[in-house]
């Protein structure tokens, strides 16, 4: 354990502290994938496999065929015959305890099976009508387009107010510049629940309740956006900005034209975080839209979960749309994230 | 049919808009001159600031002191320290069934117990899972990959990946019965749901300490460690005396940040637990949600004041934590 504990770099040979390490990461491994992994397959499942216990680990459902000269496909069984041998049939129809069998192979000989006699063929199949039927279901389509409307429309207003007031506290030398930062970055300390219901007060005088901008404006203005942006302006030369002067250009056209394209990397964690930030938010939208046709997703699958017969199927492929978003994120651009945190130490 | 060049509308639309925020800016210097340019660079989020957090944050004492089920604040009658009396009656301060307001006080030791328990576990878990990323392990990017996923996951999804798993036809109740147990509701015994809620909750923000505390690690200069085999110090010593004393900047800023969020915890909790089973995952914060916005009166007064007291302990606790790293720079001095 100690020697596990200190050494930082092996020396090419694997001692016990090598598998102790690996050990702990596939445990790591199973314990932080396995549970997402587990709610994919699950989002996968029919109605009734959903249902089932002990469940099985992948997706399964009754195999089907279609018989000739019936409409529907029909659900295949394992049968055992009288005479022992057993077979593979397909269920035309069943009444009380028996059950009307046909093998596909030679649609004109019926069988009359009792139930107890045959069990279900099973396959592996993805139930994407999950997936598909969702959008009829609920409004979905509704809560996905409140969600990405305030993620979308939050995340390009705090990049332009929190560039400009960076910008401003970087650029500009002038008396109160350092109350003004210090003024910012200490509403850090000010968590949003701290003034919960002050802001209900706000939101609703502002005519806000029960609209989308309600949850986008008190979000916009974000102390981490204009840290991140000003430590990074700050190391942009000043002499550009001088040159620009010199040629007449406004103050706005140098924000715009020469600082902010120049920001852009810092800019693109700050969308990266935003974009997070607003997807996931959930207690500010919980107060501020009760009506069901502005919930987000986050709301949606809050109140479905509560219901009292909860439709695991549809809730499961929901949860996975919803983190679709996030995962991409994680896929594409953890370097960005990483690179985020470790700069602002802020999430 | 060509299809619609995307970026160039793009580029389009933001020369657009550019064209309609700068005119305010230019008007302003052409009559101004630069003088007043970088307090309209600030104004907005100045404004969102102000309306948003400090009016806010005025408006929450005012309503603390004051009762009624109104909302708006000249139609809520004063009733002086009444709310935080109210909250603060009891027999026994450490036993909330003597209290006026019992959900209050048990609302606050779950949180104490939870933040203790859940902010020790999660900071061991991180500086072990750290060090272990630390190592010369092959794909080290991949694996601090799979400790962080989780930390992007909303908390909604998060409490429901575990309802999904915790309920009782769930895949852990196959495990128990597999391994010869029987079934059992982890989320309506109140031990359990307690447990659980600190586990979830360690699973979902690890991965954010783990990568501030790999950071720090990293940044530990090699040849102290070469150094340290020099001097055939022992792993432990050199546990003890190199990398404990320079990773604890980063341990004392987790520390901090770790409790503040544990203080606040809501979401998760809420969604998986709903607060039960009774109240046995009651936090503060959905103390404050439940007074304010879920009860048949509102009890705007009692909410307000209840958020102080979260606000004093988060102040509190932000002193305590400075004044430990202040004495820890001091001694190394």
């Amino acid at each position: 354990m100690i020697g596990f504990l200190t050494r930082t770099r092996g020396r090419g040979r694997l001692d016990w502290t090598d598998w102790f390490t690996y050990g702990y990461l596939t445990l790591g491994l199973f314990l932080m994938f396995g549970p997402v992994a587990w709610l994919v397959l699950s989002s996968f499942k029919t109605e009734s496999a959903i249902i089932e216990f002990p469940p099985s680990l992948l997706p399964m459902g009754t195999k089907q065929v279609v018989v000739a000269g019936e409409g529907k496909p029909k659900p295949i069984y394992r049968v055992t015959l009288p005479d022992g041998t057993t077979r593979e049939l397909a269920e035309l129809r069943r009444i009380g305890l028996v059950s009307t069998m046909v093998d596909p192979a030679h649609p004109d000989e019926l069988l009359r099976v009792p139930i107890d006699r045959r069990t279900p063929v099973r396959e592996f199949r993805l139930a994407t009508e999950n997936y598909t039927e969702l959008a009829g279901k609920f409004d979905f389509g509704q809560y996905l387009w409140n969600s990405v409307f305030i993620t979308v429309v939050a995340t390009i207003i705090t990049l332009l107010f929190n560039s400009m007031a960076a910008f401003a506290l970087s650029k500009y030398r002038f008396a109160g510049r350092q109350t003004v930062f210090l003024l910012i970055l200490s509403t850090l300390m000010v968590p949003p629940t701290i003034v919960l219901v002050p802001n209900f007060l706000v939101v609703s005088e502002l005519g806000l309740l029960n609209s989308l901008w309600g949850v986008i404006w008190p979000a916009v203005a974000t102390p981490t956006g204009v840290f991140l942006l000003r430590q990074y302006m700050l190391t942009l030369p000043d002499e550009l900005l001088e040159a620009a002067r010199l040629d007449h250009a406004s103050e706005w056209r140098i924000y715009w034209r020469i600082v902010l394209p120049l920001t852009a990397p810092a800019l693109a964690v700050l969308a990266i975080f935003s974009v997070m930030w607003r997807w996931n938010d959930f207690l500010w939208p919980l107060v501020v839209l009760s009506k069901s046709e502005k919930f987000t997703l986050q709301l949606a699958l809050n109140a479905f979960q509560g219901d009292l017969v909860t439709q695991w199927n549809y809730l499961l492929a929901m949860t996975v749309i919803t983190l679709v978003p996030v995962t991409l994120v994680f896929a594409f651009l953890q370097k960005f994230v990483t690179q985020g945190i470790a700069s602002a130490g802020v999430k | 049919m060509t299809a619609p060049n995307w970026k160039r509308l793009a580029a389009a639309a933001v020369a657009a808009a550019s064209r309609v925020v700068e005119v305010p800016f230019h008007a302003v210097q052409r009559a101004f001159g630069v003088g007043p340019m970088p307090w309209l660079f600030l104004a907005p989020n100045l404004v969102i600031f102000g309306v948003f957090t400090f009016l806010p944050l005025l408006i929450n004492f005012y309503y603390a002191f004051t009762g009624g089920a109104a909302l708006y604040p000249s139609e809520r009658p004063f009733t002086g320290m009444e709310n935080l009396a109210t909250l603060f009656d009891c027999g026994n301060h450490f036993d909330p069934s003597t209290c006026r307001k019992d959900l209050f006080w048990r609302a606050i030791w779950n949180t104490a117990k939870f933040s203790v328990l859940q902010v020790t576990l999660m900071v061991l878990f991180s500086v072990i899972t750290a060090l272990v990323l630390n190592r010369k392990v092959i794909g080290r990017g991949f694996w601090r990959g799979v400790y962080f996923y989780p930390v992007l996951l909303s908390p909604v999804v998060v409490a429901l990946i575990w309802k999904w798993i915790l309920q009782r036809e769930g895949v852990l109740n196959a495990i128990v019965v597999a391994a010869g147990g029987a079934p059992f509701e982890w989320l309506t015994s109140g031990s359990w749901a307690f447990t659980w809620v600190i586990f979830v909750s360690i699973w979902a923000h690890m991965g954010f300490y783990t990568l501030i505390l790999l950071a720090g690690l990293q940044a530990i200069p090699k040849d102290l460690y070469e150094a340290a085999q020099m001097d055939h110090a022992s792993p432990w010593r050199t546990f003890r005396r190199v990398t404990l004393p320079l990773l604890m900047p980063n341990l004392l800023v987790v520390f901090v940040l770790a409790a503040i969020r544990a203080v606040q915890t809501f979401d998760e909790v809420f969604v998986l637990t709903g607060g039960g089973p009774g109240s046995a995952t009651t936090f503060i914060v959905q103390f404050i949600y439940q007074t304010g916005f879920m009860e048949q009166i509102r009890l705007y007064g009692l909410a307000a004041a209840s958020s102080l007291v979260l606000a004093a302990a988060l102040i509190v606790l932000t002193l305590v934590q400075l004044r430990l790293a202040g004495n820890r720079d001091a001694k190394q001095r």
